[in-house]
């Protein structure tokens, strides 16, 4: 074989592996888009999209408590994970010295080696008692409780790539904003963060996304049933912590078992809706010096 | 360039069209069970059943000893719930269908065999710091309901009651429906865990806190309550008097025959059910009430 014919070979491995790639994922939205649309045939799409009805016994399959639930505890992570995620990156990627960065960044990386099971397990045991006895409410399962962990959860994405964001900020600016007088505060304020805010965008939004797909810890802790939450601690449910807790019992094909696939292929569309807002975002050309 | 797409294209659907056909094959070729001839007295063959995740430990191990006696026949036992085992039976996938509820409404016409194993008992469970030991069936239904918010209303202390209970799917949920409940429906105000032994670690944790476990899972971390001031034992079972409990039965296609009737035999024999059925917190068949 001669160094041509080897060159061809390897471009049709690369080839067959990106197309590989290509396939499993048109494979799986076709899939999930046939089983899950299906639902259709026995349920009307008013009444799973706009009902809180979930009694499949009954044939009534309204998941609007399953989309609120997920809506709201991610907006509620990010609420109180953002803000935190955003203040430690800007002390680490402009205040910390750097040896503390150097212990910081890698420390941050390990956050995301904890397994989700580990925090839905520290949830239950602590953060659900502690809840319960701290506001002094029955339970303590909850989108509170629930939006605590997927807050801490979220940091080590948000923390990171803003980090990145922040220290691609030209320093150049920095240091003209400070000459001109401004104070260390008025600096990172109104020159770093507006300057860093495509990155910092990026990293929220794949915060969300991260929240709103996490199954395991949420199961745990969110108390998984079907009713529109009417307080921050009273139990309700989300689209990935009822399918997990469903689908082991559900058979296959039935107008239950197809809504659950619509559930999903719910979530799917709205992960996917959140990468293409980040894609978005980044095209925003980027201030350079 | 074009040419080596179409052929690398080509390539990559095969892979994949090579996957689905190994993975796909698992479920397709099962529902040949020939019959044994009759003159034979050895079965052989081949039996595949599915179905309650509670049935599934039992069944394992008549499985292996089912095996020391009947070397020619393979048994395939996988779990998927109640009403996944009823479908794949009634669709002809599996051979038996494990189930601890009856038979769905759409399925009643497949004409579908239903033989006992054994009796599932439930217990009610709650938080030690609950201050009541029984309760009635009528103040059951209205806690479950959720008419009944407060321990105080059913005799106990001032505080709120907070069930903890199992998913829509669940086998168990739907016995206590049509035991306790007699068709009402449960309130959603509830907390759902996906196991009986979640169930009942919430509850060891939850002050207030109501649910329901297999009997084999109450333990010490909790209190089991009498219902109608019975508490369960097998003989509360046997005499009628404690009614929380349902009938695992195997579904199949028409009576059983060959190895399928020879499998559902041995575990409904006595010589098993005597050895492992009380073992595992089940009722056996011999002392299950007479109806």
């Amino acid at each position: 074989m001669n160094k041509k014919e080897m060159d061809k070979l390897t471009e049709k491995i690369f080839l067959s592996a990106a197309l590989l790639l290509g396939v499993i994922i048109i494979a799986i939205l076709v899939f999930m888009s046939k089983q899950g649309l299906m639902t259709f045939t026995e349920v009307s799409p008013q009444e799973f999209f706009f009902s809180a009805q979930w009694s499949p016994d009954n044939n009534k399959f309204g998941a609007l408590s399953f989309i609120v639930g997920s809506l709201l505890v991610t907006m509620a992570a990010t609420c109180l994970g953002g803000p935190l995620g955003i203040l430690s990156s800007l002390f680490i990627a402009k205040l910390a010295p750097a040896w503390m960065r150097n212990i910081l960044k890698p420390a941050v990386n390990l956050y995301m080696a904890i397994p989700s099971v580990v925090y839905g397990f520290i949830g239950l045991t602590v953060v659900v008692p502690w809840v319960r006895t701290f506001f002094n409410v029955a339970g303590g399962f909850g989108i509170f409780t629930t939006a605590a962990i997927l807050a801490i959860m979220i940091l080590p994405t948000v923390i990171s790539i803003s980090t990145d964001a922040l220290g691609g900020v030209p320093r150049e600016l920095e240091e003209g904003s400070l000459a001109l007088g401004a104070t260390y505060w008025q600096t990172m304020w109104h020159i770093v963060l507006p300057t860093a805010m495509p990155g910092i965008a990026t990293a929220i939004v794949l915060g969300m996304a991260r929240a709103i797909g996490e199954t395991m810890a949420v199961q745990m802790v969110i108390g998984n049933t079907p009713q529109l939450p009417n307080s921050l601690f009273s139990p309700t449910s989300t689209l990935p912590s009822e399918i997990v807790v469903e689908m082991g019992n559900t058979p296959f094909g039935s107008a239950w078992g197809n809504s659950l696939f619509l559930m999903a292929l719910v979530l799917l569309l709205i992960s996917l809706l959140l990468i293409l807002v980040v894609r978005k975002i980044s095209s925003v050309k980027e201030v350079r010096a | 360039m074009n040419k080596y797409m179409r052929k690398t294209m080509v390539l990559a659907l095969g892979m994949v069209l090579g996957i689905s056909a190994l993975t796909g094959c698992g479920s397709n070729s099962s529902a040949n069970t020939k019959a044994a001839p009759a003159a034979a007295a050895k079965v052989e063959g081949k039996v595949t059943a599915s179905g309650s995740s509670a049935l599934l430990p039992l069944l394992k191990a008549g499985q292996q000893e089912f095996y020391k006696l009947h070397d020619k026949v393979t048994v395939n036992i996988s779990g998927g719930g109640s009403f996944t085992g009823q479908k794949q039976v009634a669709s002809g996938a599996v051979n038996i269908g494990n189930s601890d509820v009856d038979l769905a409404a759409d399925l009643k016409d497949k004409g579908l065999v239903a033989t006992p194993l054994v009796g599932i008992p439930f217990v009610f469970i709650t938080n030690p710091d609950v201050a009541i030991d029984s309760l009635t069936a009528q103040q059951m239904t209205d806690i479950l309901t959720g008419k009944v918010k407060n321990w105080q209303e059913v005799g106990g202390k001032d505080q709120k009651i907070t069930i903890i209970h199992r998913s829509k799917s669940s086998g168990s949920r739907a016995t206590i429906a049509a035991v306790v409940l007699k068709g009402k429906e449960f309130t959603n105000d509830a907390i759902i865990q996906d196991s009986n032994g979640a169930v009942r670690s919430a509850i060891a944790t939850t002050p207030g806190a109501i649910g329901y476990v297999d009997a084999a899972y109450v333990d010490k971390t909790v209190k089991a309550l009498k219902y109608e001031g019975v508490a369960f034992s097998i003989d509360a079972v046997s005499s009628g008097k404690y009614p929380v409990y349902t009938t695992g039965r195997m579904f199949t296609k028409g009576q059983p025959t060959g190895a399928v009737k020879a499998f559902i035999d041995y575990v409904t024999s006595k010589e098993f059910q005597d050895k492992n059925v009380e073992k595992q917190g089940f009722i056996p068949i011999s002392k299950m009430p007479k109806k």
